[in-house]
């Protein structure tokens, strides 16, 4: 390509004079590949004109990413972070966060539009063909690799030494051994963990919300009430491990409305107490529609009949929701009669 | 019974279905009206509970049964209280228009006085929660931190974390509570209308319901601010995600469509 | 490429200041030779191109932007009191992870920009992977000799799945924390080893006081350095591959056609890098994404409806919100198919487009090198398997948002749930059949232009009374676009038994082989393209009609 060199090249006539495309195509075959097309002219490469309005174009953009970055700095230090404006049609919003953004991103996409039009107005859109090379070596390159690699694996006896490279096989495969065991110590073993939760025989109900122990007058019918055991804390260092099993739902459902026996004997005057943890991927389920007594869970939409022992009726989950069986003590509060009679939360292997 | 659903439909059948209910209700008034004592009081209280009868008997009476003890079309009304009326009534949702999984709320058709006039007869037919006063549902002096994590622990799970709504099951939704007033909110939590349970004061104390009204007008009010930009619905992931492909995507595949397109020929051949 | 010449340093001696820094570096880097092959290499220009710079441009603003994060977020689960500027959630016990976030988005100037950035930038990314590799795809881009960047980009494409969901994690916020949730439950499902594999990864019970610790190590250092190294390699594959491109006149399988990388490249792909920067800068000040102060702090017995993943793990949520809740009890154990068979879908769903280039390869036995895209209309049975595996793809992307689908159209999330369930099986085949005949229909089209030529628009009446439509015969240019396609032709597998009545045996894969080649290429899933003679024929004997 003579039509390289800068600046001749953005000359029209020096284009003109030499074009090595738009060869006529072949004659009998019509579909024949019949070259690049000749090469036309932008304005800008014909009109100075033209090509200093783009020029001017270029730096304006150059000079108003400039000014933005001078906006950008000057909104830095002049915003308070906790400043809040009102823009249509977003709405309220953070001033600084607002000024920051638009002016970086002004700066920036000034640089980008700037440097494009340049490129596709100024500099030469003569399009080139360049050839591509077979990735395949040749066969002579083929043959001496080979046959350096089989005097490489000759001299250094790999083969013909078994015992060598037996043991060699065996060491490597070996290493690795020590990176998984040095894994162990990631968390200890599970043991029974999973099917044990802080729910004991004479554990009072406490109230979530107001940290104070239930009464069974409290529990209205078509209410919904959170509880956890009795001397758990939100500040307590292990509150999300134990609340992850130990989670409660209480709700009270006319005694006759109630279909599984086992479910108002568990009960207390039709006070049912469920896990809250989905028997499906542990979300807490608590989507309660009192009218039907139907608990959805908000992360795959398993549906539990809370008046027909929690059973599946919708969605993923695999089993129902398990029951803690409740009583009154003898201050009249409403306590636990014991742990769950199994494993809460989602299924795994050992849970039998 | 063919004879009885043959007369349902005389012409004269609702006359004397509200002769009927009239003459009912006005019975039981005579019958259950308390004594007089604070007279003026009373007599105020009386004339309401007399008017509300008259709008219930004629807008609540067909599915709520001629003394609020329902039908088969609408759950009884002894004893959910002035306040349960206050919220289907001041919402919109009663009286409905059609039975559905869910009664949505519409445009509200009665006045204030009109709707506490009904609630007064309401609340007359058994004990139940009255509408709170401006003090208990103002936001004023609330904490707003405790509400918001009584407010995710008990109503997120279906209004969700700013209360923009969410599903429930075959068609049923918990609804938007933007817009929705303090008070409305309110007797919403100490009732629980349709299928919403109830969080009354017995396990969500008055102090409680405060807080979480005012951490919903604070994340969700006229005023709040979206520090970020646009909410984008405050529904989480799959809206910004559709932003994303649509704006972010979008416009960037527009720019590249510029930056690789040939530029404008000076001779058209 | 360090070959920069600096014009304004004054030039002392013989050589410009720029050249002799230039000949020092050549003398220990020999970058004149590399920058000789380099320095004009030539990039064909097609917007479609640009896709994977998308990608990379997004990739080096997410490491940027991530860097920045780092110095301000503390990755520890240690519960802290808030007291930042933010009031409604004052006084709030948090994990310091959380608090730390908060404390970027309030109170350090820009943090909250730079957050956003970061998490715009990351959805674009993957969004913008997801389009560039269905441009591969549907052109054929992927065939040899591509095949192994083709597993490069699916590689980067999976590794930032798993990136972007490690980091959606770390602010312990509710939504992440449920998220965080659910794949601990769906570890717990893996038959024998999962509760072991639960209690590894998450140093105990579940949340315990590791897991975003770990998740960081892994979103900043592990997985983005995998990335980076494949991301390098598969630009040197690209540049050593030269890039491909469309039929047209003077373009061949030997040559690329296009522009010099030095200079219009470097302005063009340089001052793109720009583009995308500002885009998504305005994108982050005008949009907010992830207000972690208005989901809160993780709390385990807390949750919000509408918990859903970024869109990228979406297609995942939306295979575990269809199934069936499936359980075995057997022998004192659980096989829990309701989550195990979802966890084994999901890479499925992804190798079934990852391993297509494989098969289509092994089909007809192509051995030759293609640097001419195809058109995805000449290749039927392929665009409609593409197709086909989008649809599948939204279809479960649908089934993950199917909660929000349903308040925001008023319908059934039951009705959703079973729409989905049904069409995960029916949608991919309704969408390979009717994109086939499209392809086909096309191809007729195609065929036809060539023939008659290009429908004029002018109407021409006859002598005889007759109205008919002008046809512009098409140019030398278009009549070789529209027909420089290579057709196969589909695998025969020949008599099975020669004529000395010896049956020859053909092996279970041969058969399967010539059936899918059949199928891709047989007579229904091809038109014959026009041959000269059927040219010659119409355009000169006999005329127009």
């Amino acid at each position: 390509m003579s039509s390289q060199e800068i600046p001749e090249e953005n000359l029209p006539s020096a284009q003109d004079a030499d074009q090595p495309h738009g060869s006529v195509a072949v004659k009998d075959d019509p579909f024949a590949d019949p070259g690049l097309p000749p090469h036309e002219h932008r304005i800008q490469d014909i009109d100075e004109r033209a090509a200093k309005r783009s020029e001017r174009v270029v730096a304006f953009l150059f000079v108003l990413s400039m000014l933005s970055t001078i906006a950008f700095i000057a909104a830095f230090v002049a915003i308070k972070p906790g400043k809040s404006i009102y823009v249509f049609p977003i709405g309220h919003i953070s001033a600084l966060n607002f000024a920051l953004g638009m002016t970086l991103g002004l700066a920036l996409f000034c640089i980008g539009a700037g440097a494009v039009h340049w490129a596709r107005t100024l500099m030469s859109d003569v399009e080139v063909a360049d050839e591509r090379h077979a990735i395949e070596a040749e066969p002579a390159v083929k043959a001496k690799v080979l046959a350096d690699f089989k005097q490489g694996a000759q001299e250094s006896q790999f083969g013909r030494r078994k015992l060598i490279r037996n043991t060699l096989f065996g060491a490597v495969a070996m290493v690795p051994l020590s990176g998984i065991v040095l894994l162990r110590d990631l968390g200890p073993l599970p043991e029974d963990k999973l099917r044990h939760t802080a729910w004991k025989a004479g554990k009072l109900l406490v109230n979530v919300n107001t940290n104070e122990p239930l009464r069974p007058s409290d529990i209205a019918v078509g209410s919904l009430t959170f509880a956890k055991p009795e001397g758990v804390e939100e500040h307590d260092e292990d509150f999300q491990q134990v609340m992850g099993k130990a989670a409660l739902m209480l709700v009270r459902i006319q005694p006759e409305d109630i279909k599984d026996k086992q479910e108002l004997a568990w009960g207390h005057e039709g006070i049912v107490a469920y896990s809250k943890v989905c028997t499906h991927v542990g979300c807490p389920i608590s989507l309660y529609e009192q009218q039907t007594h139907h608990v959805l869970c908000p992360c795959h939409q398993s549906t539990f009949d809370l008046s027909d022992g929690a059973r599946v009726i919708f969605g993923p989950a695999g089993h129902a929701l398990p029951q803690l069986r409740i009583g009154v003590s003898a201050e009249g509060y409403l306590q636990a009669l014991g742990d769950f009679a199994e494993p809460v939360g989602p299924a795994f292997w050992e849970r039998g | 019974m063919k004879k009885l659903s043959a007369r349902r439909r005389h012409p004269l059948a609702a006359v004397v279905v509200l002769l009927l209910a009239l003459a009912a209700t006005g019975g039981l008034y005579a019958a259950f009206a308390p004594a007089s004592k604070a007279q003026a009081d009373e007599t105020a209280q009386s004339l309401a509970i007399d008017e509300g009868k008259k709008l219930y008997a004629v807008g609540c009476a067909s599915c709520h049964g001629t003394g609020g003890q329902g039908s088969t079309d609408g759950p009884p009304l002894t004893g959910v209280g002035a306040a349960a009326v206050d919220f289907q009534v001041g919402t919109g949702r009663m009286p409905a228009q059609q039975p559905g999984a869910q009664i949505p709320k519409k445009k509200v058709i009665y006045s204030q006085a009109e709707i506490d006039q009904l609630a007064a007869y309401v609340a007359s037919l058994g004990a139940g929660p009255s509408i709170p006063t401006k003090n208990q549902v103002s936001p004023e002096g609330a904490d707003i931190a405790n509400g918001g994590e009584l407010f995710r622990t008990n109503c997120a799970q279906c209004h969700n974390f700013t209360g923009e709504g969410g599903a429930l099951t075959h068609g049923k939704f918990a609804p938007s509570l933007e817009g929705v007033s303090p008070k409305h909110v309110y007797e919403a939590m100490q009732t629980g209308p349709q299928n919403m349970p109830s969080f009354p004061d017995t396990t969500m104390p008055e102090k409680n319901k405060k807080d979480i009204i005012a951490y919903i007008d604070a994340v969700n009010g006229d005023k709040t601010t979206s520090p970020g930009g646009l909410k984008l619905g405050g529904l989480g992931p799959v809206s910004e995600g559709l932003f994303a492909w649509i704006f972010g995507l979008g416009a960037l595949v527009a720019v590249a469509v510029w930056v690789a397109a040939r530029t404008a020929k000076a001779k058209k051949s | 490429m360090s070959t920069t010449t600096s014009n304004d340093a004054p030039s002392r001696g013989k050589a410009p200041a720029g050249e002799r820094v230039a000949d020092w570096a050549d003398g220990r880097l020999g970058i004149y030779s590399l920058a000789k092959a380099n320095m004009r290499k030539i990039f064909p220009d097609h917007w479609s191109f640009m896709l994977g710079e998308i990608c990379l441009y997004s990739f080096i603003i997410i490491i940027l932007t991530g860097v920045y994060l780092t110095l301000f977020f503390h990755p520890s689960m240690n519960e802290v009191t808030y007291h930042g500027s933010y009031v409604p959630l004052q006084g709030q016990l948090m994990s310091e992870a959380f608090n730390s976030t908060m404390h970027i988005s309030f109170d350090v100037r820009g943090g909250l920009l730079i957050r956003q950035i970061h998490h715009w930038a990351a959805l674009i990314f993957l969004a913008g992977m997801f389009v560039h590799m269905m441009r591969v795809f549907f052109t054929g881009a992927f065939r040899k000799p591509r095949e192994v960047n083709w597993l490069f980009g699916f590689l980067l494409f999976v590794l930032g799945m798993f990136t972007g969901f490690t980091g959606y994690s770390l602010p312990d916020d509710l939504l992440s924390g449920t998220g965080v949730r659910f794949m601990e439950g769906a570890v717990l499902s893996v038959p024998i080893v999962g509760t072991y594999l639960s209690f590894f990864l998450f140093g105990g019970e579940f949340p315990g006081g590791d897991f975003v610790a770990r998740f960081y190590s892994v979103h900043i250092l592990l997985l983005p350095g995998i990335m980076l190294g494949l991301v390098v390699a598969h630009l040197i594959l690209v540049f050593y591959h030269k890039h491909t491109q469309f039929a047209g006149p003077g373009k061949t399988n030997k040559n690329v056609v296009g522009m010099p990388l030095l200079p219009v490249y470097m302005a063009k792909a340089g001052g793109f890098f720009f583009l995308v920067f500002g885009v998504i800068a305005v994108i982050a000040a005008i949009a907010s994404i992830n207000p972690i102060w208005a989901i809160g702090p993780y709390r385990i017995d807390q949750v919000s409806t509408g918990a859903q993943p970024d869109w990228y793990m979406g297609f995942s949520e939306g295979l575990i919100r269809f199934m069936p809740g499936w359980e075995i009890n057997l022998w004192g154990h659980t096989l829990v198919l309701g989550v195990f068979i979802p966890l084994i879908i999901f890479p499925l769903v992804l190798v079934a487009i990852a391993v297509y280039p494989f098969i289509e390869s092994w089909v007809t036995g192509d051995k030759n090198e293609h640097h001419i895209l195809d058109r995805p209309r000449n290749r039927p049975a392929r665009t409609a398997f593409g197709a086909a595996w989008i649809s599948w793809y939204f279809v479960l992307l649908v089934g993950g948002g199917n909660d929000l689908w349903a308040t925001h159209f008023h319908l059934s999330i039951n009705a959703i749930t079973w729409f989905v369930r049904i069409s995960f099986f029916v949608v991919p085949v309704l969408v390979f059949v009717a994109t086939k005949r499209i392809c086909l229909g096309l191809q007729r089209r195609d065929k036809d232009k060539v023939l008659h030529g290009r429908e004029s628009g002018i109407i021409k009446r006859l002598p005889h009374g007759e109205f008919i439509e002008v046809h512009e015969p098409l140019d030398s240019e278009a009549l070789h676009t529209l027909t420089a396609h290579e057709q196969y032709a589909p695998l025969e597998i020949g008599p099975t038994v020669d004529e000395n009545g010896v049956e020859r045996k053909v092996s279970g894969t041969q058969k399967l082989r010539a059936k899918l080649s059949e199928g891709m290429y047989g007579e229904d899933s091809q038109i014959p393209k026009p041959t000269v003679e059927e040219y010659k024929e119409i355009t000169s004997g006999h005329g127009h009609h």
